[in-house]
């Protein structure tokens, strides 16, 4: 193989991002079950983590540029390294939104939550089981996974409806409810986002693979486009 | 029979003999004006054979002969009545190693035009042509100095001076750096950024990086199991470099090519 040095340094990359994706699964879980539970110890050692996230996400991006720079990766090498540029910073995003998970945690302090957390739980198991599944497709260049795992984001956002009709409901029965009701909505739109960035990897993969750029249409369109007809 | 105005030349089937061995076989590519078109693939694959045979250099080529099209302007330019020194004219040449002849900077320039039957000012046409091709402020106060006293940058510079001061239409270069250092590479590519406002430039390159940066069109070229050169793809530059639809350009491209 004439590029053998390449070859191996584009793989190791490729298992950076997977060592990446998984610090971001293990934090969305986590601060999930800590709010759960409500471990404050748990959520501020999330917090903590994310700087490790965010630390990866350098250490990948330097890697990147030197690549770029030292190999002039054309054609297919120039998209996978372009593209794991934007992957690398979905992913970062998504640690984000499992510090504020966890920030929330941390601020509602001695407050008990409004009520046990079953639907939350459910979005993030989802959540990070399509992200898991977005990196596979992307690491094995799976277009035809990556066209799919969008498709899942149909329960996601229904748990994430009934959850916003639930709280709705406490909010109306008694305004004390309020910033308690919003402390878990915000949770849910946490988690809700999560699902929308992996429609982006999995964008990213196919581009990768093809060349093409495509918007993978996500059940999310389909649902306001069908919503717009029923009016 | 009529190739349409906005390409400069082009070939319609053009296969390139040398005896019974057919070194670059059916070539359709249309080339188009006041661009930069770069022909880029692995060595022997034809591409220097096809380049020149866009000025009938070749037929200084024992037993070399071409069968197909190529038109300039409508007219066969293998046609039994063309004058294939007119053609060079119509088409200059700029080679890889800096060929200077063996004379003043000056007269390196004017040689040509006067044999050309060139009749206007003389100065004003070496002065033109220097600042062309980018040289006149480094030589204007040695004119009279041997060109072989300049750089290898400053010679492939003048080469181009000389080459268009007698008015082209189209600049043929044949890895036109890849004797000189960065940075004059560098010089030429900018260089050929100026031209292109008034040449048609074709340029064979093993430098992939190069056709990247330099050429608005790219074509690819690779032998077939009769050792023939062809075309494979012809797309922009952009889409060669990013998204290839050969496998083969894509090998070639990304450097994997064996």
């Amino acid at each position: 193989m004439i590029r053998k040095t390449f070859e191996s340094d584009i793989q190791q990359v490729k298992d950076e991002v997977l060592a990446l994706g998984s610090m971001v699964e293990h934090a969305i879980i986590g601060s999930v079950e800590a709010l759960k539970k409500r471990d404050i110890k748990a959520a501020e050692k999330i917090i903590a983590e994310d700087k490790d996230i965010n630390k990866k996400r350098f250490a990948i991006e330097n890697q990147l540029m030197v690549l770029i720079a030292t190999q002039q990766p054309m054609a297919h090498d120039l998209r996978l390294l372009a593209s794991t540029m934007e992957i690398i910073s979905e992913l970062e995003r998504m640690g984000d939104y499992a510090k504020g998970i966890a920030n929330i945690n941390v601020r509602m302090g001695e407050e008990k939550l409004l009520k046990p957390l079953i639907d939350i739980p459910r979005m993030a198991e989802i959540g990070a089981s399509m992200l898991h599944r977005s990196l596979t497709a992307f690491v094995q260049e799976d277009v035809a996974a990556a066209n799919a795992i969008p498709m899942e984001d149909d329960e996601v956002d229904a748990l994430y409806n009934q959850i916003y009709r639930e709280l709705m409901i406490f909010i109306i029965e008694d305004p004390k409810n309020i910033e308690r009701a919003n402390w878990l909505l915000w949770v849910a739109h946490n988690l809700e986002r999560v699902a929308d960035r992996v429609t982006n990897i999995c964008e990213r993969t196919v581009f990768i693979a093809t060349g093409e750029f495509s918007e993978i249409k996500s059940s999310d369109d389909e649902f306001w486009e069908k919503q717009k007809k029923n009016k | 029979m009529q190739n349409s105005p906005s390409y400069a030349i082009e070939s319609n089937d053009l296969s390139i003999h040398y005896g019974a061995f057919t070194a670059v076989k059916g070539v359709n590519l249309k080339i188009e004006r006041l661009k930069i078109t770069a022909i880029i693939g692995p060595s022997g694959c034809g591409k220097s054979t096809l380049l020149r045979s866009f000025n009938r250099m070749n037929d200084f080529v024992p037993g070399c002969h071409a069968t197909g099209e190529l038109l300039m302007q409508g007219q066969n330019l293998y046609s039994k009545d063309i004058d294939p020194v007119e053609v060079r004219r119509k088409i200059g040449m700029v080679f890889q190693k800096p060929n200077p002849f063996p004379k003043s900077i000056y007269e390196n320039i004017a040689w040509g035009a006067r044999i050309n039957g060139f009749k206007g000012n003389m100065d004003e046409l070496v002065e033109q042509s220097l600042r062309s091709a980018a040289l006149w402020d480094e030589v204007k106060d040695k004119l009279q100095e041997s060109a072989y006293a300049l750089s290898g940058g400053q010679q492939q510079r003048l080469c181009i001076a000389r080459t268009i001061a007698i008015q082209p239409e189209i600049i043929l270069m044949d890895e036109p750096a890849s004797a000189l250092d960065p940075i004059s590479t560098l010089r030429i590519e900018e260089l050929m950024q100026e031209l292109k406002k008034n040449y048609t430039i074709l340029i064979v390159t093993h430098n992939m990086q190069q056709a990247a940066r330099a050429s608005d069109y790219t074509a690819m070229m690779m032998i077939d199991d009769q050792r023939a050169g062809g075309v494979i793809e012809f797309d922009d530059t952009k889409n060669i470099f990013t998204r290839p639809k050969d496998k083969r350009t894509e090998d070639y491209v990304t450097g994997r090519f064996g």
